[in-house]
């Protein structure tokens, strides 16, 4: 008995070290810098323990503007990522020619490399020595003045951050949600057809509850993913984000600890704590709601 | 409410490229009389849910009508032909109660045939109480046996009041026992409500034990229609002779000389007034006499006692398939060590068949 259990142990072993070292050991780590006060990261010595990391960042205005930032993203970019994509895989389920080059056109974003994406988004809003960009063009054929994306007013940069978010979370949301859609057997339709209910009804008490568990999980990994933005926004806005005015959290964690001013691993790792809680806090929302809502 | 079928046909474009089009309903013409069940039977790809899309509007026909009663419903949308439809998986939504899928059909009505809430509740018990479900009304689908999902879909076909009631292969995803109990429950269903119904089955035994009247079809083409006993008495080709009975019947070449029918060198039986031909000879199981000196020599292969019947699987040279089977009574005592076994014929058991056409040849 104890011989077969020791057996089971090895067996696990090697994942064992190596979720020890590259899991749980940072993740112990970062709860170890986080309450430890006044350190110093060239002698690796500390002054205390306590909760002042955490107030200092709580209080740091590059931090609250990066907590905003991150809000109107998550609260802007899931829903209504989720909501066109749904509106897309509907249209394209509905269409049989052409069907399936469309959900190729769809799809390409996904494939394609972000460098491509960035200078897409480069040739729609940046302005240059030669154009304002196509956007702008569009603005001035309505005779108002251009508007800098890039470099301009906090709602035009938000606007651009936002766009190019759902740009590049749409594909694969439309290609879940697509096969989602397909897999609801046809006889459904068909009985539903039968007993003549209107187009409405369908979609709401038959086609929505059937693919409401890939819609949840859509939400609740768009949620995830939105609160960990950042590569998005260098891509656009460059590194210097806090000037920028156009920081994330997981930007902030990453300037504490590299940035020009880095080198505060306590102050990262609070900022780090604090999105910890955040996310699992709308993740257990997001699962109370989805007992009520999601069919499996 | 009569169903009748006007010259129906329905061609679907080939999935195989360069074959031509598929006929699944080939050219309908029959009636299906006021508050009868009526079978619909056929082997699998032969078009009968073809034919039942086409009577429930799901589809439309290439060409030809479908009635109900005096009106013309061809051109009407499936909703506006007051017909229930039960699938062969049910189709029950996985997300509703029981209650709720059975009232979902009310629910939809708009307009003047609105109905209160009070209404819907009250119909939906009636209808669960008429398959036997009202005990289960707060169950989701998946919490049911499958015979319990067949009959929340009939009450939900059931509830909205249907002129016809259309069934898809309603009992192929059930087990011998229950499909055994169901096809009963659907037969009560329909005496009490009076609702003409369409019953699609591959299973001849299950259509021959439930239905007023069969329609026997192949490949898209309407082969026999009628009461089951009819059919199975009187076959008009040797397709319709095969497809019904358990056991199947067996099929021998023969031939007809001088007014007796000759399987091999034996004269097994007197066919008066047929013309020499070549011929398929159907003879049913029960169509054998056990009888030492009868004209039909068979090789014995082995004997089984079930019960009542004894049944004797013997060989042939001249048969279709490797064993003949006969199904005698228990109180016939056959030498189950003997080589050979010999039977005289019952004449309305055996049935003739042109060789070329497979059409009967009565005499
Ligand atoms: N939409 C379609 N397009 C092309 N061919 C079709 C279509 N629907 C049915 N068919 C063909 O029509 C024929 C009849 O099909 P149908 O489904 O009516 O058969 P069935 O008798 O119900 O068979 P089963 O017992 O297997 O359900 C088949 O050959 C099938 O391949
Ligand atoms: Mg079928």
């Amino acid at each position: 008995m104890k011989k077969s259990k020791l057996k089971g142990w090895l067996y696990l072993l090697p994942a064992i070290v190596f979720l020890g070292i590259f899991m749980v050991y940072p993740l112990v780590d970062v709860f170890v810098y986080a309450f430890q006060e006044g350190f110093n990261f060239a002698s690796q010595t500390y002054k205390g323990v306590g909760w002042y990391n955490f107030s200092y960042v709580l209080r740091d205005p590059y931090f609250l503007q990066a907590v905003k930032n991150t809000f109107i993203i998550v609260i802007i970019t899931v829903p209504v990522s989720t909501g066109l994509a749904l509106l897309i895989s509907l249209g394209l389920n509905s269409i049989k020619p052409l069907k399936n080059l469309f959900q190729t056109v769809y799809f390409l974003p996904y494939v394609t490399n972000t460098l491509a994406v960035g200078l897409v988004f480069m040739i729609l809003f940046k302005k240059t020595a030669y154009t304002d960009g196509l956007v702008n063009l569009i603005i001035n054929w309505f005779g108002s003045e251009s508007i800098d994306f890039i470099d301009g007013p906090y709602w035009a940069k938000m606007f651009v951050m936002c766009f190019y978010t759902v740009w590049v979370v749409m594909p694969f949301k439309i290609l879940i949600l697509t096969s989602a859609l397909a897999s609801v057997n046809e006889d459904y339709y068909k009985a539903a057809k039968i007993d003549g209910t209107s187009k409405g009804r369908i979609f709401r008490r038959i086609t929505l509850p059937m693919i409401s568990p890939m819609i949840f999980y859509l939400v609740i990994t768009g949620f995830i993913g939105a609160f960990k933005a950042y590569s998005d926004e260098v891509a656009i806005f460059g590194t210097d984000l806090n000037v920028a005015g156009m920081n994330t959290i997981v930007g902030y964690v990453y300037d504490m600890l590299y940035g020009d001013s880095g080198g505060y691993p306590s102050f990262a790792s609070a900022a780090a704590l604090i999105l910890f809680v955040i996310v699992l806090t709308i993740t257990v929302i997001n699962l109370m709601v989805s007992r009520k809502n999601v069919h499996y | 409410m009569k169903v009748v079928l006007d010259h129906l046909t329905k061609r679907f474009p080939n999935r195989t490229k360069g074959e031509p089009d598929v006929i699944a309903v080939n050219d309908f013409t029959f009636e299906i009389p006021d508050g009868k069940l009526i079978g619909l039977l056929g082997p699998s790809g032969c078009g009968k849910s073809t034919c039942l899309n086409l009577i429930s509007g799901l589809e439309k026909p290439s060409s030809g009508k479908v009635f109900f009663g005096e009106t013309d419903v061809t051109d009407l949308e499936p909703e506006n032909r007051g017909v229930g439809l039960v699938f062969q998986n049910y189709a029950l939504y996985p997300h509703l109660t029981v209650r709720q899928n059975i009232m979902f059909p009310l629910q939809n009505l708009k307009g003047a045939d609105k109905l209160e809430k009070e209404e819907m509740l009250r119909r939906a018990d009636e209808a669960a109480k008429m398959v036997q479900i009202d005990k289960l009304m707060d169950r989701k689908p998946s919490q049911m046996s499958g015979g319990q999902q067949q009959r929340v879909a009939i009450a939900r076909a059931l509830v909205k009041m249907p002129r016809v009631l259309l069934l898809d292969e309603p009992l192929s995803n059930l087990d011998a026992r229950l499909r055994l109990q169901t096809r009963e429950e659907i037969r009560r269903i329909q005496r009490e409500t009076g609702i003409t119904t369409i019953f699609v089955t591959h299973d001849q035994e299950e259509a021959m034990s439930i239905s007023d009247e069969i329609v026997v079809m192949k490949l898209g083409v309407l082969q026999q229609i009628g009461k089951p006993q009819e059919v199975y008495n009187d076959p008009v080709n040797l397709f319709v002779a095969q497809f019904l009975g358990t056991p199947a019947i067996n099929t021998f070449t023969g031939e007809v000389r001088g007014g007796h029918v000759y399987i091999g060198s034996e004269a097994v039986l007197d066919a008066p007034g047929v013309p020499d031909q070549a011929v398929w000879v159907g003879i049913r199981p029960e169509g054998f006499i056990l009888d030492e000196k009868g004209p039909f020599t068979l090789d014995l292969t082995r004997v089984e006692v079930m019960g009542r019947d004894t049944s004797v699987v013997a060989a042939h040279p001249f048969a279709q398939s490797p064993s003949v089977r006969a199904i005698i009574s228990s109180e016939n005592e056959v030498d189950a060590d003997a080589a050979k076994v010999r039977f005289s014929l019952k004449p309305k058991k055996v049935f003739l068949f042109e060789e070329e056409s497979e059409l009967r040849i009565r005499f």
